[in-house]
């Protein structure tokens, strides 16, 4: 019998590396010759510069070169007429200066620290300019995005919520949240003639390599982008920035290897955020607790710039059944950094708003939140008129209210106590789509029988390797001892950016088909019958061919079946909190995530998975909150000191828990994703928890001390 | 780059001589806030003047109390047997702040002297009082979530961020300082200032003078302590407000109480008023209420820091419960 090896819980294959020190990421790798790189923010929000005074910068010991607007080396992508102009913020290109802190010079020289000090003694003149960074003084000059998927949408009758029986109509306020993975983001780039290598942390080293060969206007097999190691990236490295691009700009105007590391307070201005968003909700019900309308309006922050929108009201649409239902989406452009995708997108904002507003509904309808949810549970998706591929969210409700201690919730509010401390349950729910993207996977059979197989794809923290590792292990039946996985290089056969929780579904595919067809072509060489279950030695059939080794390609990707579902992850989220009346001081007390991903191919690392989600969502909900001065248009708590990351004290015990049926549709592994999930739905768990804890809505994140009191 | 000499002085007169005759020289502790400052070029001194061999680094008992060398290490101060049994408030107010690494690191003194965490005094861009005298308060219309509600001045409105001050200010310690002619002591509740017109001085101490120890007085409140930290996160975060309480309750009725707060103020705060309000009163959850009642008398709030008129009396009376056993921590 064949042993079932997907969903066994393995520890990751390149776990002793990183523990030990011996994973090198981007910014270890010693080439020869290396000199350093540090930014210089602008000082002023907006307006131009119109002199930098680099001297004594460039007189101070080590430095080897300040690279300002004036001086840079163009870059064909970055120019009006290229083919494919870059998008965004381009650095070093013109004069002008958006928002605080955009950086207006580079420093080069010997030692980091060098470059450090010679960095304070560049001094810019500007011609400064009106800024806007107030979000809620412009928020009545908030535009529509372009592009298709943010046009409203109407299903039935626009606002029909406002005529219902029984109607909630409230504003929901996220603020920004700060990318910061731990690994600080570090490129390091070397030109040999018009060949370029980059060490950078990158989610997708293909999109890199196209990214770095437009902006320099050479074709994409000049660049060789590798990523092996990456310490987190949680959206923050779906693109590449513009001081990326500085970096091997810099490299090829000294000549020399030149590496840039961002400081922590820079990570605050430069690699994107989940923008402040104002999420307006009407939710119209009839006296049983049937939906009548759902009415989502998203009013998120973006860069004056660049257009970013936070993928907030979409949930609305299809993850309960109302008859009718409208969303819209609105941006207000304004002087700062332009945001980015982070964990959970704007699903993860969305469903904030969407179950906070629920929780909100059950008690006017004094209904217990899983019935409402019930009563309204979605059998088709109501927005695309589809089956789902599948869905077993009722079963998420039940294990997950089970698993908490549901049954201990008191409907009142404020009416549970331990000694002092007030007892709240909640739950917040959310969906994340099943994608899957054409992807390639090469794998090479050696003499002494070991398989190795490479992917162009990511791993910024998942276990990406270790769960290709035990897919191949499991369709060739063999030890995973003898089979490696590397990713992470962009010469690697074309992986998708890893985003959006769709690696192991579309890699993961790619994966598995090669391993399909290298059994076949074993089979093939033996004189065995195709599809066999007869387990080959590989190694002797390869020896008795009279081959040196083995190597074959495979391209995987879904096919139209799948445009006949609705494919999505869903999850649902419980949260027991403790509140102190009098300090307001909150304790969650214990997180259960449930979770229907389709199968589970390494219950460990998905565990892990899951916790992270939930670390991030209490960020969310307790800790995190970025804090602008609008006088000056710039970060009053820049810095991890000021800005708080939930501490380890702050983390409960978490229960992860999945369902793990495999879905028929979407892959052969059958498995819809984690990543995002993970923190879908976290956060209006704890306050709808610290509702029914304490009778105060906190409709404005994050629920610190002063808001309870 | 900013080059400084560095000296490790195994004696404090050495010290102190290098302090006094140099502007731009500093002496260096367990570093946890220079070498911040020094980063983010706050401060750039010429002469760094590491204390770490003086002798002053342990806990004795002497007549009539215990004396705390100026460099026992936050950790070492709050896990010594004596400070647990006979002090333990100021035990709870150390082990409530920052993280088990700094609190290694950081010393008695260094703790004393720590800078105030007001975002625009660390922002070099921008205006502040304490760092640049006459450039303006940008705390005052700005965000000032963390700042004081008592004795702030149209200068400055920035709190001193230590909790360990706050016990030594409710236990009533004394802190002994020497200095190029000599050496002197002074009540710990008056070594640190108010704002008033000169905010660029944390407190009294003047240049070159070294704060050798502190002295704590025979231990009077052993049993009925607390301190309440209300902050962001359960570790690792700044007081919102803080709440030192130590009583001295004798047959349910409170003899003797101790009361500062932290968080509130550009020192540490001491509710003499409160505690001539509790004296000779019962131990009991309405008097307690009453006393919280006095807490915000006097206080002043700005646009982002109203709640803590609110939290700072709500902090008094859970510290008062706790110390009185009427509540678990
Ligand atoms: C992230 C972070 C979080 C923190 N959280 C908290 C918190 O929650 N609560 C809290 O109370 N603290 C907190 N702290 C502050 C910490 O307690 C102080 O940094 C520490 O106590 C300083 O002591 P040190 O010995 O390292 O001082 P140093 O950095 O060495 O010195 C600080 C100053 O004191 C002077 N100095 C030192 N010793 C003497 C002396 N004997 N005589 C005269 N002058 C002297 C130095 O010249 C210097 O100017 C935090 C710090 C950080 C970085």
């Amino acid at each position: 019998m064949k042993k079932d090896t997907i969903g066994d819980p393995m520890s990751r294959v390149d776990g002793r590396l990183k523990v030990t020190g011996g994973a090198t990421y981007s910014g270890e790798y010693k080439v020869a010759g290396l000199t350093y790189g540090v930014l210089v923010p602008a000082t002023i929000t907006a307006g131009t510069i119109t002199a930098i005074d680099t001297k004594a910068a460039e007189r101070a010991p080590g430095v080897l070169k300040v690279i300002t607007s004036f001086n840079a080396l163009k870059l064909p992508g970055y120019q009006p007429t290229a083919e494919k102009p870059v998008k965004g913020l381009k650095l070093f290109n013109d004069d002008k200066v958006y928002f605080n802190g955009q950086p207006i010079a580079l420093v080069v020289a010997d030692t980091f620290e060098r470059a450090t000090y010679a960095a304070t003694l560049v001094k810019a003149t500007y011609q400064t300019a009106p800024f806007e960074t107030d979000f809620h003084k412009n928020l009545d000059k908030s535009i529509v995005p372009q592009g298709g998927r943010y046009k409203d949408y109407v299903r039935g009758e626009a606002d029909a919520y406002k005529n219902a029986p029984v109607k909630v109509e409230q504003q929901y306020l996220l603020p920004s949240e700060m990318h910061n993975p731990m690994e600080l983001h570090v490129t390091t780039a070397f030109w040999d003639g018009d060949k370029v290598t980059i060490y950078t942390k990158s989610q997708g080293v293909k999109g890199s390599q196209r990214s770095f060969a437009a902006a320099f206007g050479i074709p994409l097999e000049n660049v060789q982008i590798n990523s092996r190691f990456v310490g987190g990236a949680f959206g923050s490295s779906l693109r590449t920035w513009p001081h990326e691009i500085a970096t091997a700009q810099a490299a090829k105007m000294l000549g020399k290897p030149v590496k840039l590391t961002l400081t922590r307070e820079q990570m605050f201005t430069l690699v994107g955020y989940r923008p402040l968003t104002i999420q307006k909700i009407g939710l119209g019900a009839t006296p049983d607790g049937k939906l009548v309308g759902i009415t989502h309006e998203s009013y998120s922050q973006s860069a004056v710039y660049e257009e970013f929108t936070e993928n907030s009201v979409n949930v609305s649409r299809f993850l309960y059944a109302s008859p009718n239902a409208n969303t819209r989406y609105k941006i207000v452009p304004l002087n700062v950094g332009v945001p980015a995708p982070m964990r959970g997108p704007g699903e993860a904002t969305g469903s904030f708003a969407l179950e906070s507003a629920l929780d909100e509904l059950s008690y006017l309808l004094k209904m217990d939140p899983i019935q409402l949810r019930l009563n309204n549970y979605a059998d088709m998706d109501p927005e695309r008129n589809l089956p789902w591929s599948s869905k077993y969210l009722k079963e998420c409700y039940q294990r997950g209210a089970e698993k908490i201690g549901w049954a201990n919730r008191k409907s009142e509010p404020a009416t549970n106590k331990d000694g002092d401390w007030l007892v709240g349950y909640g739950i917040g729910c959310g969906a994340f789509g099943a994608y899957r993207s054409a992807s390639q996977a090469k794998l090479t059979l050696t003499p002494d029988g070991k398989i190795n197989i490479k992917s162009a794809t990511s791993d910024i923290g998942p276990g990406t390797a270790t769960a290709m590792v035990l897919i191949a292990a499991d369709v060739l039946n063999m030890p995973a001892e003898k089979i490696t996985f590397e990713l992470g290089n962009s010469a690697f056969p074309m992986a998708p950016t890893q985003g959006g929780s769709a690696t192991v579904s579309s890699v993961g595919s790619a994966v598995h088909d090669v391993c399909l067809a290298f059994k076949n072509k074993m089979l093939l060489l033996a004189g065995k019958n195709q599809n066999s279950d007869e387990q080959l030695d590989y190694a002797a059939v390869l020896k008795a061919a009279n081959l040196p080794l083995l190597e074959i390609t495979q391209e995987s990707k879904g096919d139209e079946t799948a445009q006949k579902y609705s494919m999505y992850s869903f999850s649902s989220h419980f949260a027991q909190v403790y509140v102190h009346p009098l300090t307001g001081m909150i304790k969650v007390k214990k997180v259960v995530a449930v979770v229907d991903a389709g199968k589970i191919v390494n219950l460990k690392t998905a565990s892990s998975q899951m916790i992270g989600g939930a670390v991030g969502g209490i960020g969310m909900a307790m800790t995190e909150e970025a804090v602008m001065d609008d006088r000056f248009g710039k970060l009053a708590n820049g810095n991890f000191a000021d800005y708080h990351v939930p501490v380890q004290a702050d983390i409960p015990q978490i229960d992860a828990i999945f369902i793990d049926k495999p879905d028929p549709i979407i892959n052969p592994i059958g498995t819809k994703g984690i990543g995002e999930i993970s923190l879908i739905g976290v956060a209006a768990a704890i306050a709808n928890a610290v509702y029914n804890a304490t009778g105060k809505r906190i409709r404005e994140l994050p629920i610190t001390p002063d808001k309870l009191i | 780059m900013n080059q400084f000499q560095y000296s490790r002085p195994a004696d404090a007169s050495v010290a102190i001589k290098t302090l006094s005759k140099d502007q731009n020289a500093y002496f260096l502790a367990g570093g946890t806030n220079l070498i911040d400052m020094m980063k983010m070029g706050l401060v750039s001194p010429q002469k760094l003047v590491d204390i770490n061999n003086l002798p002053l680094k342990t806990v004795s008992e002497i007549p009539g109390g215990l004396r705390i060398g100026a460099l026992v290490s936050n950790t070492n101060l709050a896990e010594h047997p004596l400070i647990k049994q006979k002090y333990p408030l100021l035990s709870l107010a150390i082990n409530a702040g920052a993280s088990p690494q700094l609190r290694n690191m950081a010393t008695l003194g260094g703790n004393m002297m720590q800078r105030t965490r007001c975002p625009y005094f660390f922002d070099l861009t921008m205006p502040c009082n304490k760092r640049v005298p006459g450039s303006g308060c940008s705390a005052l219309g700005g965000y000032n979530r963390m700042h004081a509600i008592f004795g702030a001045s149209d200068k400055c409105i920035a709190v001193n961020p230590s909790d360990m001050n706050v016990a030594m200010v409710a236990l009533d310690a004394t802190v002994h300082i020497s200095g190029a002619k000599g050496s002197r002591t002074m009540k710990f509740a008056d070594f640190h200032r108010l704002p008033g017109d000169h905010p660029e001085l944390d407190n009294n101490l003047k240049k070159g003078e070294l704060i050798t120890a502190v002295d704590l007085p025979e231990p009077r409140f052993s049993k009925n302590v607390h301190y309440v930290k209300i902050r962001d996160r359960a570790s690792y975060a700044f007081a919102l407000v803080s709440a030192a309480v130590a009583l001295e309750i004798e047959n349910d009725t409170i003899k003797e109480a101790r009361l500062a707060m932290g968080g509130v103020a550009h020192k540490p705060w001491r509710l003499t008023a409160v505690e001539m309000f509790l004296k000779g009163k019962p131990a009991n959850e309405a008097v307690f209420k009453q006393a919280a009642q006095l807490v915000s008398n006097g206080a002043k709030a700005y646009e982002y820091n109203k709640f803590k008129l609110k939290m700072a009396p709500n902090a008094v009376l859970q510290g008062l419960k706790v110390a009185s056993g009427l509540a678990s921590a």
